[in-house]
């Protein structure tokens, strides 16, 4: 079939192209495979996706600012607000949790790295890629313009027949397919990572609770993204080859769309919530002194939220007319999975509930974490109520309810995750005093913006339009409300000032600066690229508090003499330095393999087969190269 | 909750980075197996979902244009050659056969009936998709368009998404010839082609429920 053989003619040129070996200097961060460097890669680009999609939101605040606005044009106006839902699901949240699953997941159950270190940097890459693919419309011809949710058949239209003329929503529908193959990719990685490389005795119920949400996240990826997916490359089809999936006149269903897109987007939105979730579940036991109050039960819960967030899509449909029988059964599934979620509240609350209380920064926002995702939880079982919500539906109500819970959760858990990890990762401190005047400036702006767009929502102002007319009583809201996305602004510049000045100031933490209950603190800080000198042997859940703490006949703690931390502890040997310790070897492929999609992507959009095809072939030698290269150098020759 | 502990796990202290290479797992299980198996669980969404999209518009053109509502509609069954689409689907199915003996003939170091297996599954497979072009430009001369209602846009996007999943397969067993030949392929290594084995069966398995839904089932008026 084939005489000529690319494989072994690569493998002859690797020989000759040195691998890469440098594991310092700003080349190593583009061959890196080590998780940490990429969960610090993944944090940082997701950080610089949060600033420009606050910026969208700045200047969608800013049009809203009075009735009749003219900042924006309602073109720029619509193009804004796509690119501010988008930007935020796909490129800030999402990437998140990846950063912290990434840097925490491999340590938490005692591992050296994932499973497929160099699937994990190609996780990386098409999100770092996807995501300037995604921001490069805006620079040919308009940025995706149809909403983050895409709504077929606005979207689905060929632009010949001009709903959205312009290439927005081809970028909106590759980007988001690319997108998902690099989600897909990392939800992989993490499932094989939790079931197959914990240390010994890490049984799955001695996981700490962040594991298991990354796990359960990584589940949910995997079988979201699909339908979405299909649902992406019918959009596509239709706008530019003619079929008709959505097209209404020719027979097609729009409402197929949206069971597609719901049956990825409600998922979607444990996908976002769940990691928060981990992240005050291990921060509020840490700084109460107290172990979480029924961890199982917060693990069962979120197992159960896993399972449950399945059926409950259609709540995005009720205003659509599918019937009584499906709205009914949707709207019991909606009121059905506020039980597991009310559980953990009460968890979190029975783990603060006479604790010894320590108010560090971290603490601050898991404690506001409680009170705003409560807040959202509650408008969010008001949407179960399907007469409710047909009033709510499409109101700023909405607006105010999912931002209760993906910014009042998911972002608020996200800054006390870098305030209580900073250390280990960094090695120093975060200035608590401007960590606390940003985690204050955060919930007073936090509640200024979306606190009014409950009333507004009620009294029926529209969401996704452009302007709003005198005449309401709605300008004073909407002036609070964009005074409040400035406080915001504000809190974030904080928080970045706060991380410079901090690297300048280099307080040093040591290895477990907050008396962490977790196998991440057992380990020096900044942690050394192998984590464990040793693989740590787990006897318990909070395996590393049991072994500092025990208690006396009274149940008080009592610390062991020979208790603490392992760092700086271990026995002088030849092999104290970890050097015996083989390690993957960074490589240059994944980076190849990334960018053969958004080469193909632009093919696509344009209709320019030729790079469609180069971008395939691009992709093609990066995957080659890949299957013949070995996992770490020293096996060249074995 | 789990029969898996991890007391049966002795993760090796030398190489904790990457346990694909026949060391100890939790689950027992190797990483890459464990992967292509969730990677499958969720390309069943994938084609469930064009499969679902199938089903939803079933039929609908005939009826829509029975009813004024679209101008004509394509009859499927007066498309379909079931004799000849049947003989492509045995093949491809047969190839799952000359899989698996691929997979024992390797696993016994006989690596002569190895390369003879896997190059008749490829050689299968190239068949079945030489079929498939061949129907594709049948039905297009007929005048069935991707903008053919319906039917046309939701046959041709699941089975042509189906034939590029074989045409992957088709250059993974390629390239196993290919290592086989180099004599970089021993017995030892048989899960590199345990697991290309499990996407070609997947891949036949979702042909069945393909072949079952458009080409069998009958459509009704």
């Amino acid at each position: 079939m084939t005489t000529l053989d690319p494989s072994s003619v690569l493998a002859q040129r690797q020989q000759r192209l040195a691998r890469p070996t440098k594991a310092t200097g700003w080349t190593s961060w583009l061959t890196t495979v080590d998780h940490k460097k990429i969960a610090i890669l993944y944090g940082s680009t997701a950080m610089v996706f949060m600033v420009l999609g606050g910026v969208e939101a700045l200047l969608i605040r800013l049009q809203l600012w009075r009735p009749n606005g003219t900042v924006l044009t309602a073109a720029t106006y619509n193009q804004l607000f796509t690119m501010h839902g988008t930007t935020m699901v796909f490129l800030v949240g999402m990437p998140m949790a990846v950063a912290f699953g990434n840097y925490l997941l491999p340590l938490m159950i005692g591992a050296r790295d994932v499973a497929f270190p160099r699937i994990n940097m190609l996780g990386y890459w098409i999100f770092l890629l996807g995501g300037v693919f995604l921001y490069s419309s805006f620079f040919l011809g308009g940025a995706p313009n149809g909403g983050w949710f895409g709504y077929a058949p606005l979207t689905s239209m060929p632009m010949a027949r001009g709903f959205l003329p312009s290439h927005g929503a081809d970028f909106w529908a590759i980007g988001l397919i690319m997108l998902g193959i690099g989600s897909v990719t990392s939800a992989v990685n993490f499932i094989v990572t939790t079931l197959n490389m914990r240390a010994p005795g890490m049984t799955l119920l001695r996981m700490p609770v962040f594991v298991w949400m990354i796990f359960i996240i990584a589940m949910l990826t995997l079988f979201a993204l699909p339908p979405v997916t299909a649902a992406l490359i019918q959009v596509y089809m239709d706008r530019n080859f003619g079929t008709h999936f959505f097209d209404a006149a020719a027979g097609g269903d729009p409402l197929l769309y949206q069971h597609l897109f719901w049956l990825f987007g409600h998922p979607e939105v444990y996908i976002l919530i769940l990691p928060g979730m981990g992240i005050v579940s291990e921060i509020l036991p840490v700084f109460s002194r107290k172990p979480l109050f029924g961890a199982r039960v917060v693990v069962m819960s979120g197992i159960a939220i896993g399972f449950v967030g399945w059926g409950v899509w259609v709540h995005h449909m009720f205003a659509t007319g599918v019937g009584p029988a499906t709205t009914t059964g949707f709207g019991i599934a909606t009121m059905a999975i506020a039980v597991p979620t009310g559980v953990k509240i009460f968890n979190w609350l029975g783990t603060v509930w006479g604790g010894a209380v320590r108010l560090t920064t971290a603490m601050l926002y898991s404690l506001g974490f409680i009170a705003m995702f409560t807040l959202g939880g509650l408008s969010g079982v008001m949407h179960s109520i399907v007469p409710s919500n047909g009033q709510q539906h499409d109101t700023y109500f909405v607006v105010a309810h999912f931002h209760y819970v993906l910014f009042g959760g998911l972002i608020f858990a996200i800054f006390g995750g870098f305030y209580y990890w900073w250390p280990k990762v960094f090695g120093h401190f975060l200035s608590e005093k401007m960590g606390k005047v940003g985690f204050w400036l955060l919930f007073v702006g936090f509640n200024l913006t979306f606190f009014p767009m409950h009333i507004v929502g009620l009294q029926g102002m529209p969401r996704r339009t452009y302007t709003y007319g005198t005449g309401h009583g709605w300008e004073l809201m909407n002036q609070l409300e964009t005074v409040g996305g400035f406080i915001i602004a504000l809190a974030v510049l904080v928080f970045i000032v706060n991380v410079v000045a901090s690297r300048k100031r280099n307080d040093l933490a040591g290895a477990d600066p907050w008396d962490g209950r977790t196998l991440e603190w057992s380990i020096p800080s900044p942690v050394p690229v192998y984590n464990f000198l040793e693989v740590p042997e787990v006897h318990a859940f909070d395996d590393f508090w049991h072994r500092k703490y025990t208690e006396d006949e009274e149940g008080r703690l009592v610390r062991l003499p020979s208790g603490g931390s392992d760092a700086g502890e271990h026995p002088e040997g030849e092999h104290s330095d970890g050097s015996h310790i083989h390690l993957p070897s960074p490589s240059y492929w994944p980076l190849v393999f990334a960018f053969g999609l958004p080469m193909s992507g632009y093919g696509f959009v344009f209709k320019n087969w030729w790079l469609v095809g180069v971008g395939v072939a691009v992709l093609m030698f990066g995957l080659t190269a890949w299957l013949v290269e070995p996992d770490t150098a020293q096996d060249d020759h074995s | 909750m789990s029969a898996v502990t991890a007391d049966s796990a002795t993760q090796d202290h030398g190489h904790g980075a990457n346990a694909g290479h026949g060391q100890t797992t939790n689950t027992g299980v190797s990483n890459t197996k464990l992967a292509v198996w969730a990677f499958l669980s969720s390309e069943a969404l994938f084609f469930g979902s064009f499969i679902s999209t199938y089903l939803l518009y079933r039929g609908r053109d005939t009826n829509f244009a029975a009813a004024g509502l679209i101008p004509e509609a394509y009859n499927p069954q007066d498309l379909f050659n079931i004799e000849f689409t049947s003989a492509t689907s045995f093949i491809l199915l047969m190839s799952s056969l000359t899989m698996v003996l691929a997979l024992a003939a390797l696993q016994r170091d006989d690596h002569r009936r190895f390369r003879i297996w896997i190059a008749s599954t490829a050689l299968f497979g190239l068949t079945f998709i030489a079929g498939q072009v061949y129907e594709f430009t049948e039905f297009y001369r007929e005048g069935l368009q991707l903008g053919s209602g319906t039917f046309g846009g939701s046959f041709y996007v699941m089975t042509g998404l189906h034939g590029a999943h074989v045409t992957v397969g088709i250059f993974w067993l390629l390239s196993l010839y290919q290592r086989s030949l180099q004599g970089k392929l021993g017995s030892e290594k048989s899960e590199a082609v345990e697991v290309a084995g499990l996407y070609w069966h997947f891949v036949d398995i979702v042909w069945i429920v393909i072949f079952t839904v458009v080409y069998l089932v009958p459509y009704h008026k």
